[in-house]
């Protein structure tokens, strides 16, 4: 209303200072366009910042946030002296080097297997279909897997039993894990990661491979010469990101696809897993809080050090 | 030129494969849908059924209730999302996008820096719960993803990249900001905007955390988390029969849903999207292209 108000007042201004009262007009403007973004961030991303305090007390819900004790640094000291906190983050660091590794080789090697295929009609043809497991939710992913690994019935154990083999009780077997977590977020991955590097692969001008074809070189030395080199600062910016996320682990793919199973929780839980049992199973507000605001933190040092690090390298590529 | 073949044919043969590992998994499961649960649960998983039994699909469309309802929720708040996302971040993009705006430093840096830093999981739930008290409706699964400030900065760098003097003849002939965002901007943004909105639609259709976080109210329940419940209770209830198998009162076998039934439920929920989504493909790549994003 009062800014409504405000938009008139300005309008009715006489003549001579239309210059500087349009500049604010448009102000106003902007900033009503703005304004429900603005809402929605601060309360949707900024009061939940505020709640960072619940991870130096012991929550009660009939205390509420305000009422609640404050502990100091017990919820800390609660997790980290934990067998809990060695187990999650090496999990956590563990899994995501190596897909971020797996991932990075799988991507570029089918980008480049599409790059050198000359049917453009076959390239599609394949992008089409191995993009499609990137559509499916982790829900779904995890059945799929389920259909795979079924201790009784499952087809990797009719395989298994073909070839003479004893049945693996999958669901129960914590060391085959970090494979299957591998292989399943390649399954999901690969189709759409490989697609930023083909985008880039097709931008690289033709003239270097005739000129390098003219001079007899081969495909390793058109790869190593002109390829890679091309590819790098995309590699370098790509990889930066991911190692400044590495302390989040994918919650849908540890969550769903192990169907949460207990005994897996050796090598399969990782923080955001983690959290969300101490939240929702254990209740326990206050440690959850706190290995969030853990989580949080050292995310936020990765992010600003890749940055920085990026910033060193190649500042068009930076983030900010 | 002969020489040339071999490799080729050598690609060919490795794309092949892996797009085959793509699609055995999918065809794993409507095999499943398709094979009477005795058999299901005898012979195990296949690639094809032995005999057709069309039992599980019958019994989703006899009693079509739940799986309608849950496409009725997702679809509803997929669209909404998506087209309040849409106007919502694309109205925020212009504000950071036009030289002319004075708080557009402020404005930039209020957005990126949670991209950076954020409350976590715990305090978010908290505050929805207790304070806002948005569990088990849909305004919980709608108002916190309507802004993806990845999103916003994507939109205002198509924004900028549009030619200056289209702003600047507009500002000429009188056109007011607003007039500029809803005449000018965004018709000429419909590439980003169709990227974005296709990215927002596969969030929310795959999204299942959401209900898992927020929602008890099982006639809310989204698809996907409506997936995650069967399989979660039908977990539930083999565990409670592996204790009660030994005691009294065993389960009777036939109580029990067949996995054809849970693997129909994947099909009939998931199927149509992954049909309609490769066709948008285009947009998933021109947003790779998009993403050039600086803060």
């Amino acid at each position: 209303m009062a800014v409504n108000l405000l938009v008139e007042k300005i309008e009715r201004k006489p003549k001579v200072t239309k210059l500087m009262s349009s500049k604010k007009l448009d102000n106003i403007q902007l900033l009503l366009l703005a304004l429900p973004a603005i809402v929605l961030v601060f309360v949707f991303a900024y009061v939940p910042m505020a709640g960072i305090v619940l991870a130096f007390k012991q929550f009660r819900v009939s205390l509420g946030v305000f009422g609640s004790p404050w502990v100091g640094l017990k919820n800390f000291e609660f997790y980290f002296k934990s067998a809990d906190a060695w187990r999650t983050i090496r999990n956590t660091l563990g899994m995501n080097f190596l897909m971020i590794a797996v991932h990075l080789v799988f991507n570029i090697a089918f980008a480049l297997l599409c790059f050198n295929l000359r049917s453009k009609h076959a390239i599609k043809v394949y992008q089409t279909v191995t993009i499609v497991p990137s559509f499916l939710s982790w829900v779904v992913v995890g059945y799929l897997v389920y259909a795979l690994l079924k201790p009784a019935g499952g087809i990797m154990n009719q395989m298994i039993e073909l070839l003479g083999g004893d049945p693996v009780k999958w669901y129960s077997v914590p060391n085959k894990w970090p494979i299957i977590l591998l292989l399943t977020s390649l399954w999901h991955g690969v189709g759409s990661g490989s697609l930023f590097y083909f985008a880039s692969l097709v931008t690289i001008e033709k003239d270097y491979f005739e000129a390098a074809s003219l001079d007899g070189a081969t495909k390793w030395q058109e790869l190593r010469y002109i390829i890679l080199p091309f590819l790098m600062p995309l590699i370098v910016i790509l990889q930066i990101l991911a190692i400044g996320n590495i302390f989040r682990a994918d919650f849908g793919l540890f969550f769903n696809v192990t169907r949460d199973s207990g005994a897996l929780y050796p090598t399969t839980d990782v923080i955001d897993t983690y959290i969300f049992r101490a939240l929702i199973s254990l209740g326990n507000i206050g440690m959850s809080a706190a290995v969030g605001v853990f989580q949080s933190i050292v995310g936020f040092v990765l992010i600003l050090t890749t940055n920085y690090i990026v910033n060193k390298i190649e500042p068009d590529n930076a983030f900010f | 030129m002969r020489k040339r073949q071999k490799p080729q044919f050598f690609l060919h043969s490795t794309a092949i494969l892996y797009a085959i590992a793509c699609i055995i998994p999918f065809l794993i499961v409507i095999a499943a849908s398709l094979t009477h649960p005795l058999e299901l649960s005898e012979k195990g998983y296949r690639l094809w059924p032995l005999k057709v039994d069309l039992s599980a699909y019958r019994t989703i469309f006899e009693n079509p209730d739940t799986i309608l309802r849950s496409y009725g929720v997702t679809i509803i708040v997929t669209l909404a999302t998506v087209l309040f996302g849409l106007m919502f971040m694309s109205m925020a993009a212009y504000a950071l996008a036009r030289k002319n705006c004075s708080f557009r430093r402020p404005l930039s840096f209020f957005f990126f820096f949670t991209m950076l830093f954020s409350g976590g999981l715990v305090p978010t739930y908290i505050w929805i719960t207790q304070f806002l008290k948005l569990q088990d409706t849909y305004w919980v699964m709608i108002l916190p993803s309507l802004i993806n400030v990845f999103h916003v900065f994507m939109i205002r760098t198509f924004f900028q990249r549009l030619p200056p003097s289209l702003y600047e003849s507009a500002k000429m002939d009188g056109a007011t900001e607003f007039v500029i965002y809803f005449k000018i901007a965004l018709p000429l943004s419909l590439p980003v905007l169709a990227t974005v909105a296709f990215f927002n639609t596969m969030g929310k259709w795959n999204d299942w955390s959401t209900g898992l976080y927020y929602l008890n109210d099982a006639s809310l329940y989204p698809l996907q988390y409506l997936l995650y419940q069967i399989q979660k209770s039908i977990q539930t209830l083999l565990i409670a029969m592996n204790f009660t198998t030994t005691g009294m009162g065993a389960i009777p076998i036939e109580d029990i849903p067949g996995e054809n039934l849970l693997m129909a439920m994947v099909v009939v929920a998931s199927g149509p999207m992954l049909i309609v989504f490769p066709f948008f493909q285009k947009y998933f790549v021109k947003g790779l292209t998009l993403g050039a994003v600086k803060g």
